[in-house]
């Protein structure tokens, strides 16, 4: 077995990891303020790459373009918040669910109306090529912009957990996530919460989809990428940012090596159901995840 | 006024069990059966028959099948189109390699090779509830269609997948023609769709909805939970089976794994919560109303091209389906969470009275 | 016959439980018996493990140590690691402190599944509905419509529950529990909430259900008023353990059960 292509296999999976955990980290934010699974926030990431890209394509600025871009998003996150969930805030989760599952209809289709449906592309410098550096030394071919992306998302996340761990407003987050009663009991502004939490997950899903949409192209394909997170979520449980990027990893990683080396044994495209599969086995071992919390049913 | 039940009074318990207790409820049916199976034919013309009534009614069958286990036991699934696959597939093989069968026992072993494939995804439920079964159907969902697409002895080693389904012949009987093939259609549907009402107003029915209301106090009063999950997902899947059956075999005739996607399953999800979640008749009208709403769509915006001179693009048209579908969605979970059913008995509260206000 | 001549045998004895969740005890020690026919109260401060003993008699909760020992269909059976469906099997059924009714089906449904172990007929002929389905579901039918008719719901029967009245919630989850014909019947503060006409009539079917079923009764219950009306002997635990086992009157005036409840350091 030649262990540099193991190596290159197993630091691509990786790194395609950290891209699902870019999506994954929009979930966790949401679900850990509101407690509601965000289906849509694939088709979040959709737009916003669309978005970004069109005004960009009109001869605009890039920078520019970007701030238009999450501000469209910031409000289009408050608007969601406002419109679809607080009527149905009392609801049981799977209601709220459902509703985010419509939501994601109605944004693929709006993004389309408005943008047209032709692919984009998306240039955003660093090219994806192998690092020649780790190239020539090992023979282990790892793309520049994987690395990039994934220096993107530990930033991130880096941020994130600072964010939720010392800011005040973190603070309020986690009070609103864990008791709504309560929180509002001490004073919280709620609905300033949750649009400030829908804003931040806009915030993330533009930063997902640009490092997306850069490097598989801006199309309607990229509203699938919130299903892959679903197992990463899983994994690492629906509140925790560390655990989103672990189980990024884990899921990036053991996809792309089954892939590569169970895959030819069984006619390929393992990739398509391997995650969920994955997912599966852990749930029927430890259904909270692996930072998630134990869920405890009384009668 | 018209739909008085003064008078109509049950003296015996058998009286009470009834599904259309009420005699305009039973006249109401019992005309649209004879509409159905006998007007229809007549009078409808081929386009209807085969590129509305019959996928209505195939739908409604699948919708039925997602309503025992999500809207009755409480079940999240999203691998409908999965169990449809297999039931399409299988109905295939069986046809095609036990010809003797018959057409008929061959779509009941289609069935039933689809609750067992639910049986086995459906084993996680055991452990895990709610949304993260949801996740697990997922991996059913994706799982099935790659098997059925890379195990080349299911598409009798068609290169690409696709299978042609064979002419339905019963008892030397052909069934080729629309209309034909509308009313095998209905004639299955109409016996299933019986059959579940009965079963979902028995024992099995309460067991699965003390399981989806509070499964922890249906266990503590002595409701076995593993038999009455899987059984959900075993009838479960086998109604979609046997829809995906008829869905290859009167409708699309050539059939190929990638109509069985997630967005299918997706679809008759909304068809169960806008129809009604728990409702036998709102899966019908669920079914219904969404099969017909792109109809609508066209017709809708044809009709305001017409009208105001300007070209509306087909791609225009499919983007607000989908802005439509979602936002159908997301106004009937706000507004009525028991979809088209409940409307409908409301409606029917108000008739009691009607034409007089009050 | 008046009430202390119906009351039989032992039919239940609780022998040394002991439950602990981590590091908390919620019993120790706890010992006593259940006679047939009987209304045996459990009674004491909050926290002081009543929930629990039930949980434990009914199999949702498994003591540490000690056993349960149970007379049923004239045999003594002895476990600890029961699971609460065998429980049910085994003619012991329940009432619960926070109401676990099934909130989606109607009154006289959420009774009917009162009656799941008692049906035999597989799903199949359920769903052709002809000859012994529908007279096994018709039978059923009317023995809880006996059970509604006694505890006087008859008028909400096809309602909802999730839309009911806290109190008429309660009677409907009795009418569930004695649809299942239970030798042993638990029940987790029934009158918990009710204004004092519901608890007069609370009152009135337990003692009726008492009379007319013969059902032997275990009950958790605060008001003491009630307790010492209806109940035939007293069980009082305190942090876990029994501090006093006997007749209405002499538990009342027990020091340690008068110290518990004021809350003096004992």
């Amino acid at each position: 077995m030649n262990v540099a292509f193991f190596f290159e296999v197993l630091i691509g999976g990786l790194l395609a990891g950290v891209m699902y955990s870019l999506v994954a980290l929009g979930f966790v934010l949401i679900y850990k303020a509101s407690g509601v699974f965000n289906f849509a926030q694939g088709s979040m990431v959709f737009l916003a790459a669309l978005t970004f890209v069109s005004i960009l394509k009109m001869g605009i600025n890039f920078w520019l373009a970007l701030i238009v871009t999450l501000g469209v998003m910031v409000v289009l996150g408050v608007g969601i918040e406002k419109v679809v969930l607080r009527p149905l805030v009392n609801q049981p989760p799977i209601t709220l669910f459902m509703a985010t599952i419509g939501l994601t209809f109605v944004l693929e289709g709006l993004s389309q109306l408005v943008w047209g449906s032709q692919p984009h592309g998306l240039e955003l410098g660093i090219p994806d090529v192998p690092m020649e550096w780790l190239s020539q030394k090992w023979n282990i071919n790892v793309s520049q912009f994987e690395i990039f992306a994934a220096g993107v998302a530990g930033a991130m996340v880096a941020g994130l957990a600072l964010f939720f761990q010392y800011t005040r407003i973190g603070r309020a987050l986690r009070a609103v996530a864990d008791d709504h009663q309560a929180a509002l009991a001490v004073g919280i502004p709620l609905k300033h919460i949750w649009a400030i939490v829908w804003a931040v997950a806009g915030f993330v899903a533009l930063v997902a989809g640009l490092m997306w949409g850069a490097r598989n192209g801006v199309q309607f394909a990229l509203t699938f990428i919130a299903l892959k997170a679903l197992p990463v979520l899983i994994l690492g449980g629906f509140e925790s940012v560390p655990g989103a990027i672990i189980g990024g990893l884990i899921i990036g990683a053991s996809e792309k090596l089954a892939e590569v080396y169970i895959g030819p044994m069984v006619g390929g495209g393992i990739e398509s159901w391997f995650a969920y599969v994955i997912a599966l086995l852990f749930l029927l071992v430890r259904p909270q995840g692996l930072f998630g919390e134990k869920i405890i049913d009384r009668v | 006024m018209l739909y008085r039940e003064a008078g109509q009074f049950k003296s015996t318990y058998a009286e009470d069990q009834q599904i259309f207790p009420i005699r305009q409820d039973r006249f109401a049916v019992a005309a649209l059966l004879v509409v159905a199976f006998l007007v229809v034919p007549l009078i409808a013309n081929q386009y209807w028959l085969s590129a509305i009534l019959t996928p209505f009614l195939i739908f409604a069958l699948a919708t039925l099948g997602l309503n025992i286990l999500t809207g009755y036991a409480g079940q999240l699934s999203l691998g409908t189109a999965a169990f449809m696959a297999v039931g399409a597939f299988m109905a295939y093989n069986f046809v095609l390699r036990m010809p003797w069968l018959g057409v008929i026992p061959s779509f009941i072993l289609a069935g039933l090779c689809a609750a067992a494939v639910g049986i086995v995804f459906g084993l996680p439920s055991l452990r895990i509830k709610g949304f993260y079964l949801a996740v697990a159907t997922l991996a059913c969902q994706f799982f099935v269609l790659w098997a059925i697409q890379r195990i080349g002895w299911i598409t009798n080693h068609s290169p690409s997948g696709v299978i042609t389904a064979q002419k339905v012949v019963i008892l030397d009987y052909a069934f080729d023609t629309p209309v034909r093939k509308y009313l095998l259609t209905l004639a299955v549907v109409a016996v299933m769709a019986l059959l579940a009402k009965n079963l979902m107003r028995s024992e099995t029915g309460r067991a699965f909805m003390a399981v989806r209301d509070m499964d922890v106090a249906a266990s503590v009063i002595g409701i076995p939970m593993m038999k009455t999950k899987l059984l959900a997902f075993a009838i479960s899947s086998f109604y979609c089976g046997v829809a995906g059956a008829l869905f290859a075999y009167t409708y699309l005739g050539t059939v190929e794994p990638e109509a069985f996607t997630l967005d299918l399953s997706f679809r008759i999800l909304f068809m169960v919560i806008i129809g009604g979640v728990g409702s036998i008749l709102g899966s019908f009208l669920g079914a219904a109303f969404i099969v017909q709403l792109p109809i609508f769509l066209s017709v809708l915006f044809g009709g305001i091209s017409h009208a105001t001179g300007m070209e509306i693009s087909h791609a225009v048209v499919s983007n607000m389906e989908l802005i439509i579908f979602g936002g159908l969605i997301i106004f009937f979970l706000i507004v009525e969470p028991h979809g088209l059913a409940r409307l409908w008995q409301i409606a029917k509260e108000k008739l009691r009275l009607w034409p007089f206000p009050h | 016959m008046n009430h202390a001549q119906r009351v039989g045998e032992v039919v239940l004895s609780v022998e040394d439980v002991s439950l602990a969740f981590g590091g908390v005890k919620a019993l120790q020690d706890v010992s006593f018996d259940v006679r047939e026919h009987e209304i045996r109260a459990i009674i004491g401060p909050n926290g002081a493990g009543k929930s629990s003993m039930l949980n434990v008699i009914n199999g949702v909760y498994h003591p540490q140590k000690g056993k349960i020992r149970l007379r049923s269909n004239g045999a003594w059976r002895e476990f600890r690691d029961m699971d609460s469906r065998e429980a049910a099997s085994l003619g012991i059924a329940r009432t619960f402190q926070n109401i676990a009714l099934f909130k989606g089906m109607t009154v006289l449904d959420n009774v009917l599944t009162g009656r799941n172990l008692k049906m035999r007929i597989s799903f199949l002929e359920q769903a052709i509905w002809v000859g012994r389905a529908r007279r096994e579901e018709l039978e059923h039918r009317r023995a809880v419509e006996e059970i509604i008719d006694f505890l006087e719901i008859q008028h909400i029967r096809k309602t909802p529950v999730g839309r009911l009245p806290y109190g008429l919630q309660k009677r409907v989850e009795l009418a569930r529990a004695l649809a299942a014909e239970p030798a042993l019947l638990l029940l987790d503060e029934p009158m918990a909430g009710m204004n004092l006409e519901e608890k007069q009539d609370m009152c009135r079917f337990v003692l009726d259900v008492n009379d007319h079923y013969g059902t032997t009764i275990v009950l958790i219950e605060h008001d003491m008023g009630v307790v010492m009306d209806i109940s035939d002997r007293v069980v009082v635990l305190d942090y876990g353990r029994k501090i006093a086992d006997g007749t209405p009157d002499e538990v009342r005036a027990n020091q340690a059960v008068i110290d518990a409840y004021l809350g003096v350091a004992h």
